[in-house]
Protein backbone atom coordinates (compact mmCIF):
# COMPACT_ATOMS: atom_id res chain seq x y z
CA UNK A 1 0.00 0.00 0.00
CA UNK A 2 0.94 3.62 -0.31
CA UNK A 3 2.85 4.14 2.88
CA UNK A 4 6.26 4.90 4.31
CA UNK A 5 7.18 7.95 2.29
CA UNK A 6 9.72 10.16 3.96
CA UNK A 7 7.35 13.03 3.21
CA UNK A 8 4.25 11.83 5.08
CA UNK A 9 1.80 14.14 3.35
CA UNK A 10 2.60 12.22 0.14
CA UNK A 11 1.14 9.09 1.80
CA UNK A 12 -1.95 11.08 2.75
CA UNK A 13 -2.38 12.28 -0.83
CA UNK A 14 -2.17 8.72 -2.15
CA UNK A 15 -4.61 7.46 0.48
CA UNK A 16 -7.01 10.25 -0.42
CA UNK A 17 -7.06 8.96 -4.02
CA UNK A 18 -7.94 5.47 -2.77
CA UNK A 19 -10.64 6.88 -0.51
CA UNK A 20 -12.36 8.80 -3.28
CA UNK A 21 -12.18 5.83 -5.65
CA UNK A 22 -13.61 3.61 -2.90
CA UNK A 23 -16.47 6.04 -2.35
CA UNK A 24 -17.14 6.36 -6.08
CA UNK A 25 -17.01 2.61 -6.56
CA UNK A 26 -19.33 1.96 -3.62
CA UNK A 27 -21.78 4.47 -5.01
CA UNK A 28 -21.69 2.96 -8.52
CA UNK A 29 -22.24 -0.48 -6.99
CA UNK A 30 -25.36 0.74 -5.14
CA UNK A 31 -26.63 2.63 -8.19
CA UNK A 32 -26.37 -0.46 -10.35
CA UNK A 33 -27.95 -2.72 -7.71
CA UNK A 34 -30.83 -0.26 -7.26
CA UNK A 35 -31.33 -0.01 -11.01
CA UNK A 36 -31.65 -3.79 -11.31
CA UNK A 37 -33.95 -3.98 -8.26
CA UNK A 38 -36.14 -1.21 -9.70
CA UNK A 39 -36.31 -3.08 -12.99
CA UNK A 40 -37.22 -6.44 -11.46
CA UNK A 41 -39.76 -4.97 -9.02
CA UNK A 42 -41.05 -2.44 -11.57
CA UNK A 43 -40.37 0.28 -9.02
CA UNK A 44 -40.48 3.58 -10.92
CA UNK A 45 -39.74 5.68 -7.84
CA UNK A 46 -36.52 3.88 -7.08
CA UNK A 47 -35.55 4.17 -10.74
CA UNK A 48 -36.08 7.94 -10.60
CA UNK A 49 -33.84 8.15 -7.54
CA UNK A 50 -31.08 6.30 -9.40
CA UNK A 51 -31.30 8.77 -12.29
CA UNK A 52 -30.94 11.73 -9.94
CA UNK A 53 -28.13 10.25 -7.83
CA UNK A 54 -25.76 9.78 -10.76
CA UNK A 55 -24.61 13.39 -10.33
CA UNK A 56 -22.71 12.46 -7.19
CA UNK A 57 -20.51 9.96 -9.10
CA UNK A 58 -19.69 12.62 -11.68
CA UNK A 59 -18.65 15.00 -8.91
CA UNK A 60 -16.38 12.40 -7.38
CA UNK A 61 -14.79 11.73 -10.75
CA UNK A 62 -13.79 15.36 -11.13
CA UNK A 63 -12.47 15.25 -7.57
CA UNK A 64 -10.19 12.33 -8.52
CA UNK A 65 -9.15 14.20 -11.67
CA UNK A 66 -8.09 17.39 -9.96
CA UNK A 67 -6.42 15.56 -7.09
CA UNK A 68 -4.45 13.34 -9.48
CA UNK A 69 -3.42 16.28 -11.66
CA UNK A 70 -2.17 18.26 -8.70
CA UNK A 71 -0.23 15.20 -7.48
CA UNK A 72 1.44 14.86 -10.88
CA UNK A 73 2.39 18.52 -10.81
CA UNK A 74 3.44 18.82 -7.17
CA UNK A 75 4.79 15.39 -6.21
CA UNK A 76 6.20 14.08 -9.48
CA UNK A 77 5.41 10.49 -8.53
CA UNK A 78 7.67 7.71 -9.81
CA UNK A 79 7.40 3.97 -10.33
CA UNK A 80 4.55 2.41 -8.29
CA UNK A 81 3.43 5.82 -7.04
CA UNK A 82 3.09 6.97 -10.62
CA UNK A 83 1.03 3.89 -11.40
CA UNK A 84 -1.27 4.60 -8.44
CA UNK A 85 -2.03 8.07 -9.80
CA UNK A 86 -2.44 6.95 -13.42
CA UNK A 87 -4.68 3.99 -12.57
CA UNK A 88 -6.78 6.17 -10.25
CA UNK A 89 -7.41 8.51 -13.18
CA UNK A 90 -8.36 5.66 -15.49
CA UNK A 91 -10.47 3.77 -12.96
CA UNK A 92 -12.37 6.91 -12.00
CA UNK A 93 -13.39 7.44 -15.60
CA UNK A 94 -14.44 3.79 -15.92
CA UNK A 95 -16.50 3.95 -12.73
CA UNK A 96 -18.14 7.10 -14.04
CA UNK A 97 -19.13 5.15 -17.18
CA UNK A 98 -20.57 2.36 -15.01
CA UNK A 99 -22.65 5.01 -13.26
CA UNK A 100 -23.91 6.27 -16.63
CA UNK A 101 -25.00 2.78 -17.67
CA UNK A 102 -26.80 2.27 -14.35
CA UNK A 103 -28.57 5.58 -14.91
CA UNK A 104 -29.57 4.51 -18.41
CA UNK A 105 -30.99 1.23 -17.07
CA UNK A 106 -32.99 3.25 -14.56
CA UNK A 107 -34.37 5.54 -17.28
CA UNK A 108 -35.48 2.55 -19.32
CA UNK A 109 -37.03 1.07 -16.18
CA UNK A 110 -39.21 4.16 -15.86
CA UNK A 111 -40.40 3.52 -19.42
CA UNK A 112 -40.84 -0.21 -18.79
CA UNK A 113 -43.15 0.38 -15.82
CA UNK A 114 -45.60 1.82 -18.35
CA UNK A 115 -45.65 -1.36 -20.50
CA UNK A 116 -47.07 -4.82 -19.70
CA UNK A 117 -44.42 -7.05 -18.07
CA UNK A 118 -42.45 -9.38 -20.38
CA UNK A 119 -40.79 -12.69 -19.64
CA UNK A 120 -37.03 -12.62 -19.35
CA UNK A 121 -36.52 -10.22 -16.44
CA UNK A 122 -35.29 -13.21 -14.42
CA UNK A 123 -32.33 -13.73 -16.76
CA UNK A 124 -31.61 -10.03 -16.50
CA UNK A 125 -31.65 -10.24 -12.72
CA UNK A 126 -29.20 -13.14 -12.89
CA UNK A 127 -26.90 -11.23 -15.23
CA UNK A 128 -27.16 -8.27 -12.90
CA UNK A 129 -26.15 -10.41 -9.95
CA UNK A 130 -23.02 -11.68 -11.64
CA UNK A 131 -21.98 -8.19 -12.76
CA UNK A 132 -22.68 -6.75 -9.31
CA UNK A 133 -20.35 -9.35 -7.85
CA UNK A 134 -17.71 -8.43 -10.43
CA UNK A 135 -17.85 -4.73 -9.54
CA UNK A 136 -17.58 -5.47 -5.84
CA UNK A 137 -14.69 -7.89 -6.24
CA UNK A 138 -12.74 -5.71 -8.63
CA UNK A 139 -12.99 -2.70 -6.34
CA UNK A 140 -11.79 -4.82 -3.43
CA UNK A 141 -8.95 -6.06 -5.64
CA UNK A 142 -8.04 -2.45 -6.39
CA UNK A 143 -8.06 -1.35 -2.78
CA UNK A 144 -6.09 -4.41 -1.69
CA UNK A 145 -3.73 -4.26 -4.70
CA UNK A 146 -4.58 -7.91 -5.37
CA UNK A 147 -3.90 -8.87 -8.99
CA UNK A 148 -5.06 -12.48 -8.53
CA UNK A 149 -8.45 -11.35 -7.30
CA UNK A 150 -8.64 -9.05 -10.32
CA UNK A 151 -7.84 -11.92 -12.69
CA UNK A 152 -10.84 -13.87 -11.41
CA UNK A 153 -13.05 -10.94 -12.34
CA UNK A 154 -11.73 -11.00 -15.89
CA UNK A 155 -12.60 -14.66 -16.16
CA UNK A 156 -16.14 -14.13 -14.88
CA UNK A 157 -16.94 -11.78 -17.75
CA UNK A 158 -17.26 -14.77 -20.03
CA UNK A 159 -20.36 -15.88 -18.14
CA UNK A 160 -21.89 -12.42 -18.53
CA UNK A 161 -21.25 -12.49 -22.27
CA UNK A 162 -22.88 -15.90 -22.57
CA UNK A 163 -25.94 -14.71 -20.62
CA UNK A 164 -26.15 -11.66 -22.84
CA UNK A 165 -26.09 -13.79 -25.99
CA UNK A 166 -28.86 -16.06 -24.73
CA UNK A 167 -30.92 -13.10 -23.52
CA UNK A 168 -30.58 -11.51 -26.93
CA UNK A 169 -31.99 -14.61 -28.63
CA UNK A 170 -34.72 -14.88 -26.07
CA UNK A 171 -35.83 -11.28 -26.59
CA UNK A 172 -35.83 -11.64 -30.37
CA UNK A 173 -38.07 -14.68 -30.00
CA UNK A 174 -40.50 -12.79 -27.73
CA UNK A 175 -40.72 -9.95 -30.23
CA UNK A 176 -41.48 -12.31 -33.11
CA UNK A 177 -44.14 -14.12 -31.12
CA UNK A 178 -45.94 -11.00 -29.93
CA UNK A 179 -45.35 -7.67 -31.69
CA UNK A 180 -47.09 -5.86 -28.78
CA UNK A 181 -44.05 -6.74 -26.64
CA UNK A 182 -41.62 -5.03 -28.99
CA UNK A 183 -41.52 -1.74 -27.09
CA UNK A 184 -40.66 -3.43 -23.78
CA UNK A 185 -38.30 -5.94 -25.38
CA UNK A 186 -36.39 -3.21 -27.23
CA UNK A 187 -35.78 -1.46 -23.92
CA UNK A 188 -34.73 -4.74 -22.35
CA UNK A 189 -32.27 -5.33 -25.20
CA UNK A 190 -30.57 -2.07 -24.31
CA UNK A 191 -30.70 -2.89 -20.62
CA UNK A 192 -29.01 -6.22 -21.32
CA UNK A 193 -26.41 -4.48 -23.44
CA UNK A 194 -25.78 -1.95 -20.67
CA UNK A 195 -25.24 -4.71 -18.12
CA UNK A 196 -22.91 -6.46 -20.51
CA UNK A 197 -20.95 -3.21 -20.97
CA UNK A 198 -20.70 -2.76 -17.20
CA UNK A 199 -19.20 -6.25 -17.05
CA UNK A 200 -16.66 -5.17 -19.68
CA UNK A 201 -15.82 -2.11 -17.63
CA UNK A 202 -15.30 -4.25 -14.53
CA UNK A 203 -12.76 -6.26 -16.53
CA UNK A 204 -11.12 -2.99 -17.65
CA UNK A 205 -10.67 -2.10 -14.00
CA UNK A 206 -9.28 -5.60 -13.40
CA UNK A 207 -6.69 -4.97 -16.09
CA UNK A 208 -5.76 -1.66 -14.47
CA UNK A 209 -5.30 -3.45 -11.14
CA UNK A 210 -2.92 -5.85 -12.84
CA UNK A 211 -1.01 -2.88 -14.28
CA UNK A 212 -0.94 -1.21 -10.88
CA UNK A 213 0.55 -4.28 -9.22
CA UNK A 214 2.85 -5.60 -11.94
CA UNK A 215 3.67 -2.55 -14.04
CA UNK A 216 2.27 -4.05 -17.24
CA UNK A 217 -1.12 -4.93 -18.64
CA UNK A 218 -2.12 -8.61 -18.44
CA UNK A 219 -0.74 -10.45 -21.43
CA UNK A 220 -3.14 -13.09 -22.71
CA UNK A 221 -6.41 -11.99 -24.25
CA UNK A 222 -9.29 -12.91 -22.01
CA UNK A 223 -11.89 -15.43 -23.19
CA UNK A 224 -14.92 -13.80 -24.80
CA UNK A 225 -18.39 -15.31 -24.95
CA UNK A 226 -20.50 -12.51 -26.41
CA UNK A 227 -21.83 -13.73 -29.75
CA UNK A 228 -24.92 -11.52 -29.80
CA UNK A 229 -23.40 -9.36 -32.54
CA UNK A 230 -23.47 -12.39 -34.86
CA UNK A 231 -26.82 -13.75 -33.71
CA UNK A 232 -29.75 -14.22 -36.11
CA UNK A 233 -33.09 -15.74 -35.10
CA UNK A 234 -35.23 -16.78 -38.06
CA UNK A 235 -39.00 -16.57 -38.06
CA UNK A 236 -39.72 -20.23 -39.00
CA UNK B 1 21.82 -7.50 5.95
CA UNK B 2 23.83 -6.78 2.81
CA UNK B 3 26.16 -9.54 1.80
CA UNK B 4 28.85 -9.78 -0.83
CA UNK B 5 26.70 -12.10 -2.93
CA UNK B 6 24.13 -9.47 -3.84
CA UNK B 7 23.18 -9.80 -7.47
CA UNK B 8 22.57 -6.80 -9.65
CA UNK B 9 19.12 -6.78 -11.11
CA UNK B 10 19.26 -6.34 -14.85
CA UNK B 11 15.95 -5.77 -16.56
CA UNK B 12 15.24 -8.37 -19.26
CA UNK B 13 14.97 -5.77 -22.04
CA UNK B 14 18.32 -4.33 -21.08
CA UNK B 15 20.00 -7.72 -21.01
CA UNK B 16 18.53 -8.55 -24.40
CA UNK B 17 19.80 -5.33 -25.93
CA UNK B 18 23.27 -5.93 -24.56
CA UNK B 19 23.28 -9.50 -25.78
CA UNK B 20 22.15 -8.43 -29.23
CA UNK B 21 25.18 -6.15 -29.40
CA UNK B 22 22.94 -3.28 -30.42
CA UNK B 23 25.25 -0.86 -28.62
CA UNK B 24 28.98 -0.20 -28.57
CA UNK B 25 30.51 -0.56 -25.16
CA UNK B 26 32.78 2.32 -24.19
CA UNK B 27 33.62 1.29 -20.66
CA UNK B 28 33.54 -2.33 -19.65
CA UNK B 29 33.90 -2.62 -15.88
CA UNK B 30 33.89 -5.83 -13.90
CA UNK B 31 34.26 -6.63 -10.22
CA UNK B 32 35.29 -3.09 -9.43
CA UNK B 33 36.10 -2.65 -5.74
CA UNK B 34 37.37 0.59 -4.26
CA UNK B 35 38.88 0.94 -0.79
CA UNK B 36 39.71 4.05 1.17
CA UNK B 37 42.31 2.62 3.53
CA UNK B 38 40.53 -0.16 5.44
CA UNK B 39 37.10 0.95 4.41
CA UNK B 40 35.60 -0.61 1.32
CA UNK B 41 33.47 1.89 -0.63
CA UNK B 42 32.53 -0.17 -3.70
CA UNK B 43 31.77 -3.87 -3.93
CA UNK B 44 32.17 -5.88 -7.17
CA UNK B 45 30.52 -3.45 -9.52
CA UNK B 46 29.82 -4.90 -12.98
CA UNK B 47 28.65 -2.16 -15.32
CA UNK B 48 28.96 -1.37 -19.01
CA UNK B 49 28.83 2.21 -20.26
CA UNK B 50 27.61 2.44 -23.84
CA UNK B 51 28.93 4.86 -26.47
CA UNK B 52 26.98 8.00 -27.35
CA UNK B 53 24.61 7.51 -24.49
CA UNK B 54 24.06 9.31 -21.23
CA UNK B 55 24.35 6.98 -18.27
CA UNK B 56 23.05 8.39 -15.00
CA UNK B 57 24.36 7.14 -11.65
CA UNK B 58 21.92 7.67 -8.82
CA UNK B 59 21.75 6.71 -5.16
CA UNK B 60 21.82 8.22 -1.68
CA UNK B 61 24.89 10.04 -0.37
CA UNK B 62 27.74 7.68 0.36
CA UNK B 63 26.42 4.96 -1.95
CA UNK B 64 29.60 4.93 -4.05
CA UNK B 65 28.35 6.53 -7.24
CA UNK B 66 30.91 9.34 -7.22
CA UNK B 67 33.63 6.90 -6.22
CA UNK B 68 32.72 4.76 -9.22
CA UNK B 69 32.67 7.79 -11.52
CA UNK B 70 36.09 8.95 -10.33
CA UNK B 71 37.57 5.51 -10.80
CA UNK B 72 36.81 5.70 -14.54
CA UNK B 73 39.54 8.29 -15.22
CA UNK B 74 41.66 7.55 -12.16
CA UNK B 75 40.74 10.70 -10.30
CA UNK B 76 40.94 8.52 -7.21
CA UNK B 77 44.71 8.33 -7.74
CA UNK B 78 44.93 11.74 -6.13
CA UNK B 79 43.78 10.22 -2.84
CA UNK B 80 46.75 8.43 -1.23
CA UNK B 81 44.84 5.79 0.70
CA UNK B 82 42.55 4.91 -2.20
CA UNK B 83 42.93 1.49 -3.82
CA UNK B 84 41.02 0.15 -6.83
CA UNK B 85 40.70 -3.51 -7.87
CA UNK B 86 38.82 -5.20 -10.70
CA UNK B 87 38.73 -4.49 -14.43
CA UNK B 88 38.06 -1.07 -15.88
CA UNK B 89 38.46 -1.34 -19.64
CA UNK B 90 38.14 1.70 -21.91
CA UNK B 91 37.59 0.40 -25.47
CA UNK B 92 40.32 -2.23 -25.20
CA UNK B 93 42.79 -0.66 -22.84
CA UNK B 94 43.10 -1.40 -19.15
CA UNK B 95 42.74 1.96 -17.43
CA UNK B 96 44.72 0.77 -14.38
CA UNK B 97 47.68 -0.81 -16.19
CA UNK B 98 51.14 0.58 -15.47
CA UNK B 99 51.73 1.78 -19.03
CA UNK B 100 48.80 4.17 -18.98
CA UNK B 101 49.68 7.86 -19.14
CA UNK B 102 47.14 9.26 -16.68
CA UNK B 103 47.27 12.76 -18.18
CA UNK B 104 46.48 11.33 -21.61
CA UNK B 105 43.72 9.17 -20.09
CA UNK B 106 42.08 12.23 -18.53
CA UNK B 107 42.19 13.98 -21.89
CA UNK B 108 40.21 11.06 -23.34
CA UNK B 109 37.96 10.93 -20.32
CA UNK B 110 37.23 14.48 -19.23
CA UNK B 111 35.47 15.63 -16.13
CA UNK B 112 33.09 18.37 -15.02
CA UNK B 113 32.62 18.97 -11.32
CA UNK B 114 29.80 20.00 -9.04
CA UNK B 115 31.04 23.51 -8.46
CA UNK B 116 32.14 25.37 -11.59
CA UNK B 117 35.89 25.76 -11.24
CA UNK B 118 37.25 27.92 -14.07
CA UNK B 119 40.91 28.86 -13.88
CA UNK B 120 41.47 32.45 -12.68
CA UNK B 121 42.30 33.41 -16.23
CA UNK B 122 40.52 34.77 -19.26
CA UNK B 123 37.69 32.87 -20.91
CA UNK B 124 39.99 32.26 -23.88
CA UNK B 125 42.81 30.91 -21.72
CA UNK B 126 40.44 28.62 -19.85
CA UNK B 127 39.52 26.84 -23.04
CA UNK B 128 42.90 26.82 -24.81
CA UNK B 129 44.90 25.70 -21.78
CA UNK B 130 44.24 21.99 -22.35
CA UNK B 131 44.87 21.89 -26.11
CA UNK B 132 48.07 23.87 -25.58
CA UNK B 133 49.61 21.60 -22.93
CA UNK B 134 48.50 18.49 -24.80
CA UNK B 135 50.05 19.86 -27.99
CA UNK B 136 46.78 19.47 -29.85
CA UNK B 137 46.97 22.92 -31.48
CA UNK B 138 49.97 24.08 -33.52
CA UNK B 139 49.47 27.82 -33.71
CA UNK B 140 47.35 30.77 -32.78
CA UNK B 141 44.92 30.21 -35.65
CA UNK B 142 44.49 26.60 -34.59
CA UNK B 143 43.90 27.59 -30.99
CA UNK B 144 41.40 30.27 -32.01
CA UNK B 145 39.47 27.69 -33.93
CA UNK B 146 39.45 25.16 -31.10
CA UNK B 147 38.32 27.83 -28.63
CA UNK B 148 35.50 28.92 -30.91
CA UNK B 149 34.36 25.36 -31.68
CA UNK B 150 34.45 24.31 -28.04
CA UNK B 151 32.51 27.37 -26.88
CA UNK B 152 29.95 26.82 -29.64
CA UNK B 153 29.52 23.16 -28.66
CA UNK B 154 29.16 24.21 -25.03
CA UNK B 155 26.44 26.68 -26.04
CA UNK B 156 28.39 29.62 -24.67
CA UNK B 157 29.88 31.25 -27.78
CA UNK B 158 27.16 33.80 -28.44
CA UNK B 159 27.25 34.98 -24.85
CA UNK B 160 31.03 35.47 -24.61
CA UNK B 161 32.43 35.96 -28.12
CA UNK B 162 32.86 39.70 -27.57
CA UNK B 163 34.69 39.36 -24.28
CA UNK B 164 37.01 36.39 -24.60
CA UNK B 165 39.65 38.30 -22.64
CA UNK B 166 37.38 38.82 -19.65
CA UNK B 167 38.10 36.61 -16.63
CA UNK B 168 36.24 33.29 -16.61
CA UNK B 169 35.44 33.77 -12.96
CA UNK B 170 33.37 36.85 -13.85
CA UNK B 171 30.71 34.78 -15.63
CA UNK B 172 27.49 33.66 -13.97
CA UNK B 173 27.41 30.22 -12.33
CA UNK B 174 25.66 28.57 -15.28
CA UNK B 175 28.02 30.21 -17.76
CA UNK B 176 31.01 29.14 -15.68
CA UNK B 177 29.77 25.55 -15.77
CA UNK B 178 29.38 25.69 -19.54
CA UNK B 179 32.88 27.19 -19.71
CA UNK B 180 34.12 24.16 -17.78
CA UNK B 181 32.33 21.91 -20.26
CA UNK B 182 33.95 23.85 -23.13
CA UNK B 183 37.30 23.37 -21.42
CA UNK B 184 36.68 19.63 -21.17
CA UNK B 185 35.59 19.42 -24.81
CA UNK B 186 38.60 21.40 -26.07
CA UNK B 187 40.96 18.43 -25.70
CA UNK B 188 38.66 16.21 -27.84
CA UNK B 189 37.66 13.72 -25.19
CA UNK B 190 35.63 10.58 -25.93
CA UNK B 191 33.93 10.44 -22.57
CA UNK B 192 32.77 13.24 -20.29
CA UNK B 193 32.22 12.46 -16.62
CA UNK B 194 29.94 14.86 -14.78
CA UNK B 195 29.71 14.90 -11.01
CA UNK B 196 26.46 16.69 -10.11
CA UNK B 197 27.07 19.37 -12.73
CA UNK B 198 23.87 21.28 -12.00
CA UNK B 199 23.54 21.13 -8.24
CA UNK B 200 24.90 24.66 -7.82
CA UNK B 201 22.82 26.13 -10.66
CA UNK B 202 19.40 27.73 -10.92
CA UNK B 203 16.64 25.99 -12.94
CA UNK B 204 17.25 28.00 -16.14
CA UNK B 205 21.01 27.36 -16.12
CA UNK B 206 20.22 23.72 -15.29
CA UNK B 207 17.89 23.46 -18.30
CA UNK B 208 20.63 24.86 -20.54
CA UNK B 209 23.15 22.31 -19.27
CA UNK B 210 20.62 19.50 -19.72
CA UNK B 211 19.91 20.62 -23.28
CA UNK B 212 23.66 20.72 -23.84
CA UNK B 213 24.11 17.21 -22.45
CA UNK B 214 21.52 15.98 -24.91
CA UNK B 215 23.38 17.60 -27.81
CA UNK B 216 26.80 16.41 -26.65
CA UNK B 217 25.56 12.82 -26.63
CA UNK B 218 25.88 12.75 -30.41
CA UNK B 219 29.67 13.00 -30.22
CA UNK B 220 30.54 11.94 -26.70
CA UNK B 221 29.76 9.30 -24.15
CA UNK B 222 28.49 10.87 -20.96
CA UNK B 223 28.33 9.54 -17.42
CA UNK B 224 26.54 11.77 -14.95
CA UNK B 225 26.17 11.54 -11.20
CA UNK B 226 23.09 13.36 -10.01
CA UNK B 227 21.01 13.69 -6.88
CA UNK B 228 18.06 14.92 -8.88
CA UNK B 229 16.02 11.95 -9.98
CA UNK B 230 14.05 14.12 -12.35
CA UNK B 231 17.32 15.14 -13.94
CA UNK B 232 18.44 11.55 -14.35
CA UNK B 233 15.05 10.78 -15.88
CA UNK B 234 15.27 13.76 -18.23
CA UNK B 235 18.82 13.44 -19.56
CA UNK B 236 19.84 9.80 -19.46
CA UNK B 237 19.14 6.74 -21.57
CA UNK B 238 20.32 4.32 -18.93
CA UNK B 239 20.25 4.63 -15.18
CA UNK B 240 22.27 2.77 -12.58
CA UNK B 241 21.19 2.76 -8.94
CA UNK B 242 23.87 2.37 -6.26
CA UNK B 243 23.26 1.65 -2.61
CA UNK B 244 25.75 1.05 0.23
CA UNK B 245 28.58 0.47 -2.25
CA UNK B 246 26.68 -2.01 -4.42
CA UNK B 247 25.26 -1.55 -7.88
CA UNK B 248 21.69 -2.58 -7.15
CA UNK B 249 20.05 -2.19 -10.53
CA UNK B 250 20.84 -0.90 -13.99
CA UNK B 251 18.46 -0.57 -16.90
CA UNK B 252 16.77 1.63 -19.44
CA UNK B 253 15.96 4.91 -17.72
CA UNK B 254 12.28 4.64 -18.56
CA UNK B 255 12.06 1.19 -17.05
CA UNK B 256 13.95 2.21 -13.89
CA UNK B 257 11.58 5.10 -13.26
CA UNK B 258 8.34 3.38 -14.18
CA UNK B 259 8.83 -0.22 -13.18
CA UNK B 260 12.07 -0.95 -11.32
CA UNK B 261 12.89 -4.59 -10.60
CA UNK B 262 14.53 -4.23 -7.20
CA UNK B 263 12.56 -3.14 -4.13
CA UNK B 264 15.45 -0.92 -2.98
CA UNK B 265 15.39 0.99 -6.27
CA UNK B 266 11.65 1.38 -5.93
CA UNK B 267 11.97 2.66 -2.37
CA UNK B 268 14.69 5.13 -3.30
CA UNK B 269 13.13 6.69 -6.37
CA UNK B 270 9.71 7.00 -4.73
CA UNK B 271 11.18 8.69 -1.66
CA UNK B 272 10.73 5.88 0.84
CA UNK B 273 14.27 5.34 2.09
CA UNK B 274 14.43 5.65 5.87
Amino acid sequence: MATNHIVKSFDEDLRELDNVIAEMGGLAEVQFADAITALVKRDGELAERVVVSDKRIDELESKVDSHAISMLALRQPMANDLRVVITALRIASVVERIGDYAKNIAKRTVALTQTPPVGPTRTIARMGNVVQGMIKTVLDAYLQRDADMARDVRLRDEEVDALHTSLFRELLTYMMEDPRSISACAHLLFVAKNIERIGDHATNIAEQVHFLVHGELPGSARPKGDESSYTVVNAE
Amino acid sequence: MESATIKTAVAPADAALTAAGARDTKFHTRKVCVYYGEKQALFDVDLDIFSNEVTALIGPSGCGKSTYLRSLNRMNDTIDICRVTGDIILDDIDVYSREIDVVHLRARVGMVFQKPNPFPKSIYENVCYGPRIHGIASGKADLDQIVEESLIKAGLWNEVKDRLDAPGTGLSGGQQQRLCIARAIAVHPEVILMDEPCSALDPIATAKIEELIDELRENYTIVIVTHSMQQAARVSQRTAFFHLGYLVEVGETEQIFTNPVDQRTQDYITGRFG
